[in-house]
């Protein structure tokens, strides 16, 4: 039955293998609307939805935005830095408050991990999970395992390395969660006091030496150093992180192979991926924006679509 | 489950290379005609009639699938959401004539989706439906069809099922009773 089994996506740890095969075959359909003359689709007219951000965000908002549009959704933006949240309101208030003016869905982006989830205990709407803290992200890993598909045919059987900051990234965990499901081998790779105690748990490989995981890997996802997250010096030196984890075009050219570069942007052009690693061939850094949009309508459409 | 013959592959046969020829009536050469068959189960038929225009005209007729699932008017009104197929319009339809082509026309929602999600490759100069199969007095909208195999007079708690085979030997046309 084309039906998600939740009515939120709150995270890839909570959805089936088969809703991500869903979310796959709509997005395709989609991909091919948004290459059309006119790109945009009536499904949506009646829905309003809310992009709720208490945290920065431009690539995913935009994003967001522009697949909302695309469905011909109503959308209403909400920023806390522009809002009430600073004069000391709840998180459950302020959403409330949004729904009251008949709000179907929520885009939520939040600095503390379980955000959306304690939200989607209270109240009807149905809730896409934008990012919390640093526990998921889950369009960003539909989007990255959509454009490994995309790019390899598959991803069953994929050795996908995750490579930078671990501990703070929720594009690392939601990705575990999403390329485990679709039966690709996971590497994660990075300086050990950015590394998570208990990550191979998860059943993943941990590797400390960046040529090892490259030499092992059919796809590189390299995650971008988070300066925002860091009060804690984790390592000595940008330059010195560049030095041992950073990837240029020169460690891509020594191996004897091809392998797929992503990165969930914004990239730090210098610490963790050199320009000409960046534009190089191996790069489908852009492909994952443009399937970004498509992911986003797919999950949006059948999240709505599902209520009657 | 009552099933009663409408069509069998005889007389499918016949009726498809009457329509060819109705179309041929009206198209000529084909000069600026090209066909959509609508998803899913319409791009069957318009396969079959593109191939047999090829061979009597001998020239390659431009076929397009369209599928209208999110143009669709009963979204967010039905349980689960409509699974869409792949569009696939290798053409610009901007001054073209259009030849929709489905199995069944029956309350006429998808022709009218199809219509919506046909706009969206450009204006066409004119726009035309072939059906199979016309259930009379079922319309919820206005809309008939230009080109028709057969006429069926059906209830609403029939329901038309058309098998087309691969090799096009083996094709029936059947009104059932549902339970």
């Amino acid at each position: 039955m084309p039906r998600l089994s939740q009515p939120h996506l709150l995270g890839i740890k909570n959805i089936t293998r088969d809703d991500i095969e869903l979310i796959f075959e709509t997005a395709d359909n989609f991909k091919e609307v948004i290459n059309r003359p006119i790109k945009k689709v009536p499904s949506l007219r009646d829905v309003t939805i809310a992009n709720v951000f208490f945290e920065n965000s431009t690539r995913t908002r935009l994003s967001f935005e522009l697949a909302q549009k695309r469905l011909s959704a109503d959308v209403i933006n909400f920023t806390a830095s522009t809002s009430s949240v600073k004069k000391g309101e709840t998180l459950l208030d302020t959403v409330n408050n949004i729904l009251a003016m008949k709000v179907d869905m929520i885009v939520m982006r939040h600095a503390s991990a379980g955000a959306p989830h304690f939200l989607s205990r209270h109240i009807k709407a149905n809730i896409i999970n934008a990012g919390d803290g640093t526990h998921e992200h889950p369009t960003q890993a539909l989007l990255d395992a959509y454009s490994i598909r995309e790019k390899l045919k598959t991803v069953k059987g994929k050795k996908v390395a995750i490579i930078g900051d671990i501990l703070h990234s929720r594009v690392a965990l939601s990705n575990i969660f999403a390329l485990k499901k679709l039966g690709a081998e996971v590497l994660v790779c990075g300086p050990p006091t950015l590394m998570p105690k208990y990550i191979s748990h998860l059943g993943v490989k941990v590797e400390w030496d960046l040529h090892k995981a490259l030499a092992w890997c059919d796809v590189a996802n390299v995650l971008r150093i988070q300066l925002e997250r860091q009060q804690l010096k984790y390592f000595p030196s940008l330059r010195e992180y560049s030095l041992y984890y950073g990837i240029t075009k020169k460690t891509l050219d020594k191996l004897k192979k091809d392998i797929v570069l992503m990165h969930p942007g914004p990239i730090n052009r210098g610490v963790e991926l050199s320009s000409d690693a960046a534009d190089s061939h191996h790069s489908i850094i852009l492909d994952q924006v443009q399937n970004g949009v498509a992911i986003r309508m797919a999950v949006m459409y059948l999240l709505a679509g599902a209520q009657s | 489950m009552q099933k009663k013959l409408i069509l069998d592959s005889d007389l499918l046969t016949v009726t498809i290379h009457r329509l060819c020829q109705e179309l041929i009536e009206n198209h000529g050469d084909f000069e600026s005609t090209v066909l959509l068959g609508l998803q899913p189960r319409g791009i069957f038929l318009a396969e079959w009639i593109k191939t047999k225009l090829t061979s009597i005209r001998k020239k390659e007729i431009p076929l397009g699938y369209l599928d209208a699932t999110f143009h669709r008017d009963d979204f967010r009104r039905r349980d689960i959401p409509a699974k869409a197929s792949e569009t696939r319009v290798p053409f610009l339809i901007e001054g073209k004539k259009v030849v929709l082509i489905d199995d069944v026309l029956y309350t006429g929602r998808t022709v009218r989706a199809a219509l919506d999600a046909m706009i969206a490759f450009g204006r066409p100069e004119k726009v035309e439906l072939l059906v199979l199969i016309d259930r009379k007095r079922t319309r919820e909208l206005p809309i008939s069809a230009d080109y028709v195999g057969k006429y069926v007079n059906t209830l609403d708690s029939q329901r038309v099922l058309v098998e087309l085979d691969a090799d096009r030997k083996h094709n029936t046309i059947w009104l059932i009773n549902k339970e």
